[in-house]
């Protein structure tokens, strides 16, 4: 085994690294944001609204990501176009960016919404005997408790999510995985790159998932 | 918006023999049924052994259990199927070797590395869920199989674990669905099932719409009549008394 040729290929590496952490930066957010209200949509009283949810996250859920990544790949210049009136290209990064925040939207507001369903009726009543309308008890009562309740689960999505995002490989965007494999077959040790590719994904959510844990302990009550 | 909507794209001939686009979505996921079904064997193996080993009192042994669940939950999928596809046949010995690179199909050889990555990938998160199950049943148990006078691996076969799988059919039902979708990444070695199948189409067809709507059709089908099915084996085999199952 040769790691010789890995020092000059790793400004390369880091670029390929930045770009997966910036996917899964804005994927995260989006995806949290999208899922939260998706969670209230679920809850609400309105059964139109909870159905729709409903089917937005069965729907996302019984799909591979692949399949979702490539259906956004061809279809949202297709539809920017609709809109617009004329062909746009997008980029690879922002239908890839699109198809990972609806798709974890799916599981983020499942998390969502167990933590919600986690705080206690009591809560709300409070609120509400305070004058509060339900935005407000909401926004100020039951998110922040139910949020920090389930942070740990939301950070451990986003770790799967970081191990998911390596599926761009599919629409050739470069990425951590896909940058390490074409620096490999550059140099002719795709067996040195690939398993330092697999080392540093391993180091990366093995380290994570034990910091979540930890704040699991500390977040416990 | 002018696309040109053709639902009947999936009847007309793909120019190769007799064969209609519907067909190669038919064997499409007859790929993926197959790869599914084998990894799941493989996983539910090696899962419950794992998970067994997990819960057992010897240090060393639910340590390596413990390495092995870490080592295969914190790599990406993708990386570890290009793992077995792409590097570990190069270190085989050299007549598996040869034989696994030149005497096989191609597709026969991505089949094998898909399922031997798909099922130790799950196999990890099974591993997870029994031990889960075994620690979620009371102490009571593993101490009147001892006083019954049943050895270790008798409690395990004949009282813990038939408690257990039924606790955790729910969990179990879940990573069943996902060896479904995850199968779908054998379409980026190569593999013809279902998603390569539904690209191709929508290469050959430019019909990309119809193409996608129908994989999205039939994995999402499949999804829920597997759900419905493991539902119904839920309640067939609950165990009684325990609160986790609708209190019955």
């Amino acid at each position: 085994m040769d790691l010789s040729n890995i020092g000059p290929a790793l400004p390369g590496l880091i670029d390929g690294m930045i770009l997966t952490l910036e996917l899964l930066f804005f994927a995260v957010i989006g995806g949290v944001a999208l899922g939260t209200l998706l969670a209230l949509a679920r809850m609400s009283s309105n059964p139109v609204l909870s159905r729709l949810a409903g089917f937005y996250v069965n729907y996302f859920r019984s799909i591979p990501l692949l399949l979702v990544i490539t259906w956004f790949y061809f279809m949202v210049p297709f539809i920017i176009g609709w809109i617009t009136g004329r062909p746009t290209p997008i980029g690879a990064f922002t239908s890839c960016l699109i198809a990972f925040m609806m798709f974890e939207a799916a599981y983020y507001c499942e998390i969502v919404r167990a933590g919600i369903q986690s705080i206690s009726k009591g809560q709300a009543n409070a609120a509400y005997a305070l004058g509060m309308n339900y935005s407000q008890a909401m926004r100020l009562i039951i998110l922040p408790q139910a949020f920090r309740k389930m942070m740990p689960l939301l950070l451990m999505q986003s770790i799967i999510l970081f191990q998911d995002t390596s599926l761009v490989y599919a629409v050739g965007m470069m990425d951590f995985l896909n940058t390490a494999r074409s620096k490999g077959d550059i140099v002719g040790q795709p067996h040195e790159f690939l398993l330092l590719a697999g080392a540093v994904y391993f180091l990366i959510s093995f380290s994570a998932s034990m910091l979540v844990k930890r704040l699991q302990k500390k977040l416990a009550v | 918006m002018n696309y040109n909507w053709d639902w009947g794209v999936f009847f007309k001939s793909t120019g190769i023999g007799s064969e209609v686009y519907l067909d190669w979505f038919i064997s499409g996921l007859g790929w993926t049924l197959a790869l599914a079904l084998s990894a799941w064997i493989i996983a539910l193996i090696l899962g419950t052994i794992m998970g067994v080993a997990r819960t057992l009192p010897s240090r060393f042994v639910s340590g390596f259990a413990s390495a092995y669940v870490e080592l295969f939950r914190n790599i990406p999928l993708l990386v570890q199927l290009f793992i077995w596809y792409f590097l570990v046949p190069d270190f085989l010995p050299e007549s598996i070797e040869i034989w696994f690179k030149q005497d096989i199909k191609p597709s026969t050889s991505a089949f094998i590395s898909v399922v031997v990555c798909l099922g130790l990938f799950t196999s990890a998160r099974v591993c997870e869920q029994v031990r889960t199950g075994i620690q979620a049943l009371p102490k009571g148990q593993i101490n009147a199989g001892y006083a019954l006078g049943l050895n270790i691996a008798q409690t395990y076969r004949h009282v813990l674990l038939p408690q257990a799988f039924r606790i955790i059919i729910p969990p179990l039902t879940s990573e069943f669905l996902n060896v479904f979708k995850n199968s779908s990444v054998a379409s980026l070695i190569g593999l013809m099932e279902l998603l390569a199948q539904t690209k191709q189409t929508a290469e050959f067809t430019a019909n990309l719409f119809e193409a996608f709507t129908l994989a999205t059709i039939i994995y999402f089908t499949l999804n829920m009549s597997l759900m419905m099915i493991m539902r119904w084996v839920e309640k067939k085999t609950s165990v009684p008394g325990l609160m986790s199952l609708g209190g019955k």
